[in-house]
């Protein structure tokens, strides 16, 4: 048998692998043409799952604004409108470009190895920060920065690709209050809390990424909705974590999925910030669920891992935070289909340690669970070594009932809205803005009948009784007219098209 | 001896009231209240008052109202009547409201000093001092919690602890609706409010139009909010480096001063000191018991932050600058040894340098907004004089 394996499977095996190799080469480098010039309409995704708004990259309906080696990538930001493109060619940028409009696409242009990169010289808080919706960032290295490599604060229909990410810092890819996004074909490493952390978020994807040499590979904190998928995590001091952190305004995390992922040794020295959460992920772990709930562990390779392969816990294991009653505490509904899970274990740390030998244990299981919750199940716990204290309970999972093989995607398939009215007429939505903006500002100084301190609306109304336009333009660079009020202040910062919307409601308001 | 004197001090003081509610009287006689709505609301049917925003046009994650510029507000409290509201704005000035006279709740929540008082502790009618600072009421139409330690989950029951906390206006229930059942003005004023309810002055309708004014104040035109709106320029590029630092990952100021309104509405401890001689205050800790929660307060907004030093709970810092260096001094700093405290994770060690202190500095300056400043009434129906945070400052002196 075992010269069988040598002479006959062996040479098979190395075969296919070189077959496998050979075209996973041609795939990911294929035969280059002469001179290949990158543009926004080359960008297209390489997504293997199919369906979701944001499959199809968004292709530059506007102009592309080009920046070279020497420019400012903020420059050309700014001078961008919503849904064009700003196209980086290779070069060393150190600056911060914030993004605070709509619609644009950041698109690096790599260039025979040759990266646009954006240095922070370790002086440089973040590189990339983005406020607006509809925003694409492909294609840059990032490095040396302090804070995070690219930031989102509740931008919508964010797409993060493509992007070689070291040493910046805090975290690498970090969207915050964003619903409908997707991480993928990024690299990250040597960050000190997660290299992905997608926070307090809606309907995100995280596929096909690498990382590795950070605290936590890949973090699901209090997000709805989220697929993390074909990821290849390693050499972290955890992998992947699904975490409820306390003492945040969105409190819940459900709805999971992580699926078709390497999380294999992953044993790095946890070297987070003294008094953040990631501290206490004790080095060597695969899989951390905290307080998480519904979440689906399936088919992952969850390999060499020191401490424990999946880690199921509830929010005790944060000791060092203060309790918060709108966080429940404990993971409910954890689902664990089949893994290939082997060699996990054999050096535990930390907190993983001491309830390993309080279980008269020196060696770290597969799987472990601190014993709070509800629902959750495993498809073949005899595969396993387990951990389970405090009397956790599984039950045996229903492969059918959980079968996640439908689920391409947890983006969404509309984009999300950016804006409360989407559907109303375009007189309705016109109405509703002067509305809010008559109430919201004009009355500040205008009341109907009564004069404040600018003068009433009926004596507008006189005024202007058919003529908006002339509001709409007076309001944007006002004269002094009435000796007996004060200067009107520009209304300039409001747009052309907001400027006419109060104007005509103006005209209509009647108390 | 203090407590005799201020006896002493209560009698005088609601004798003179007394006189002076007999002289004014009839000048009361003639107050109404308004039928329209204050800025920042549109009348609807139903004589409600409900609030318009251009933040409304956005959404916001789980309706929360926390996250970037184009975000959403969180749930918030209107659609009370334009008498409802104005009957409040009396009631807010009007010193009577207290034990004897000497303070409103304008005293302490000043217009002209961004609804604060500009102390670090907060005074009482009586001339006691407090042990917090009084936090400035912009923009509490859309707060969930109430007080430093977030302990009262309305206006209305947080109301209650002012009107009666012996260090604040010292009143009680009983007297309080003595009081104001005794003022004819007030009959009349609160027949108009609440038409459908001839009955006496009761409580629920004294903090029904506490509420209804105190929520009427809205703080969202800054230019910050013109920026958020899309207008580029109404920021300076030092501000807008300031903003930059202000949201980065590094200061992680946003992280709790969330936008919109610049809170996340958690508690968070963060273990600021005490001024000279004050013991630690323990914060949540009291309400909840949770001894985790010791030192927690809950995040403040910074809107209008530039009227209300001094800053923390208890006016540690009189300054901005001072306030946000804390930040930057060291996870723990200023704590004792071996004091037992969560410090919220977002405390770290960030090394900001002066110029990036300076340019928060310049931020946050961008968020003033008081268009939409009430007016304080010229007359009140009790026949007393409005008294300022400063008036009543002139006024403690001389005792």
């Amino acid at each position: 048998m075992k010269r069988l394996l040598r002479w006959f499977v062996y040479p098979l095996v190395f075969i296919a692998i070189g077959i496998g190799i050979t075209q996973g080469y041609l795939y990911l480098f294929p035969p280059k043409p002469a001179m290949v010039v990158q543009t926004a309409g080359d960008n297209l995704a390489r997504n293997v799952g199919g369906a979701g708004s944001l499959a199809v990259p968004t292709l530059a309906q506007g102009t592309i604004v080009e920046v070279r080696d020497g420019d400012s990538i903020q420059q050309a930001v700014l001078q961008a409108q919503p849904g064009d493109t700003v196209m980086v060619y290779p070069g060393t940028y150190s600056e911060t470009v914030y993004i605070d409009k709509d619609d644009i696409v950041l698109l690096g242009v790599v260039q025979e190895g040759r990266w646009p990169t954006l240095d922070g010289k370790k002086e440089l808080n973040d590189a990339i920060l983005y406020s607006g919706s509809d925003i694409t960032i492909d294609s840059f290295k990032i490095t040396n920065y302090k804070g995070n490599g690219i930031m989102g604060q509740a931008g919508n229909n964010f797409v993060i690709r493509n992007n070689l990410i070291i040493d910046t810092g805090v975290y690498g890819i970090f969207p915050q209050f964003g619903t409908n996004g997707l991480i993928e074909h990024n690299i990250l490493t040597g960050i000190e809390d997660a290299a992905i952390y997608v926070g307090m978020c809606d309907n995100v994807d995280v596929r096909h990424n690498e990382v590795f040499g950070n605290v936590a590979g890949i973090e699901i904190e209090n997000t709805r909705h989220a697929l993390v998928e074909n990821n290849y995590v390693y050499d972290n001091a955890g992998g992947i974590l699904a975490f409820i952190t306390p003492g945040l305004p969105i409190k819940t995390t459900y709805d999971v999925i992580i699926r078709d992922n390497f999380v294999v040794n992953n044993n790095h020295v946890n070297f987070a910030a003294k008094g953040s959460i990631v501290a206490n992920v004790p080095q060597g772990t695969g899989i951390l669920v905290l307080a998480a709930d519904d979440v689906i562990i399936e088919n992952n390779i969850i390999s060499g891992n020191d401490s424990v392969g999946i880690g199921i816990t509830d929010l005790s294991l944060i000791t060092d935070v203060s309790k918060d009653p709108g966080s429940e505490p404990n993971p409910d509904r954890v689902v664990i289909l089949d893994n290939i899970m082997e060699n996990n274990g054999n050096n535990p740390h930390g907190i993983l340690k001491d309830l390993i030998s309080v279980a008269f244990q020196e060696k770290g299981p597969d799987i472990m669970d601190t014993g709070k919750g509800t629902g959750k199940c495993i498809a073949d716990q005899n595969r396993y070594r387990t951990l389970f204290v405090l009397g956790a309970d599984y039950g045996l999972c229903d492969r059918q009932q959980y079968a996640t093989d439908g689920i391409f995607t947890m983006t969404l398939p509309e984009m999300a809205p950016t804006e409360i009215i989407q559907d109303v007429s375009a007189e309705d939505f016109e109405q509703e803005l002067g509305m809010r903006t008559y109430y919201g500002v004009c009355t500040g100084c205008h009341t109907y009948s009564v004069r404040m301190i600018g003068p009433s609306v009926k004596s507008i109304q006189a005024l202007y009784f058919d003529d908006p336009q002339g509001i709409a333009e007076y309001i944007n660079s006002p004269v002094k007219k009435r000796e007996e009020f004060p200067e009107m202040p520009p209304q300039n910062y409001l747009t052309e098209e907001t400027r006419m919307a109060v104007a005509k409601y103006m005209l209509q308001v009647s108390k | 001896m203090i407590r005799i004197a201020s006896a002493f001090f209560t009698f005088a003081s609601s004798l003179a009231l007394l006189a002076t509610q007999s002289v004014l009287a009839d000048d009361a006689d003639s107050l109404t209240l308004s039928d329209t709505c204050p800025p920042g609301f549109q009348w609807v049917a139903g004589n409600a008052c409900e609030l318009r925003s251009l933040y409304q046009q956005y959404p916001s994650i789980q309706s929360q109202g926390v996250g970037g510029l184009k975000t959403g507000l969180p749930s918030y409290r209107d659609g009370f009547s334009p008498q409802e509201i104005d009957l409040g704005r009396y009631l807010f000035f009007d010193p009577v409201l207290s034990v004897n006279g000497q303070q409103s709740c304008a005293t302490c929540h000043d217009p002209d000093k961004g609804f604060a008082d500009g102390r670090g502790l907060a005074v009482g009618a009586t001339g006691e001092v407090g042990t917090r600072s009084a936090p400035s009421l912009w923009n509490v139409a859309f707060l969930e919690k109430f007080f430093w330690d977030g302990r009262a989950s309305s206006l209305e029951e947080q109301m209650t602890g002012p009107l009666y906390a012996l260090n604040e206006m010292a009143n009680t229930p009983d007297n309080l609706l003595r009081t104001l059942n005794g003022i004819p003005a007030y009959q009349r004023l609160f027949r108009l409010a609440y038409p459908e309810r001839e009955d006496d002055i009761t409580l629920d309708k004294v903090y029904r139009a506490l509420a209804a004014f105190q929520t009427s104040l809205i703080s969202l035109n800054s230019r910050y909010d013109q920026y958020a709106h899309g207008y580029a320029s109404a920021l300076t590029p030092n501000e807008i480096e300031g903003m930059n630092v202000f949201r980065s990952f590094v200061a992680r100021c946003a992280e709790c001063h969330t936008p919109p309104l610049f809170t996340n509405q958690q508690i968070a401890v963060i273990g600021t000191p005490e001024p000279v001689g004050m013991a630690r205050d323990i914060g949540a800790q009291g309400p909840t018991g949770d001894a985790t929660q010791r030192g927690g307060f809950k995040v403040p907004s910074l809107r209008n932050i530039n009227l209300t030093a001094p800053y923390m709970h208890s006016g540690k810092y009189d300054s901005l600058w001072d306030a946000s260096e804390f930040y930057t001094l060291g996870r723990g700093h200023a704590l004792a040894e071996g004091e037992p405290i969560y410090l919220h994770w977002h405390i770290w060690e960030p090394q900001l340098t002066d110029t990036e202190i300076d340019r928060l500095v310049d931020f946050m300056g961008t968020l003033t907004d008081t268009l939409f400043t009430p007016r304080i009434p010229e007359q009140l129906p009790s026949g007393l004089t409005p008294i300022s945070a400063d008036e009543f400052t002139r006024r403690l002196n001389q005792r």
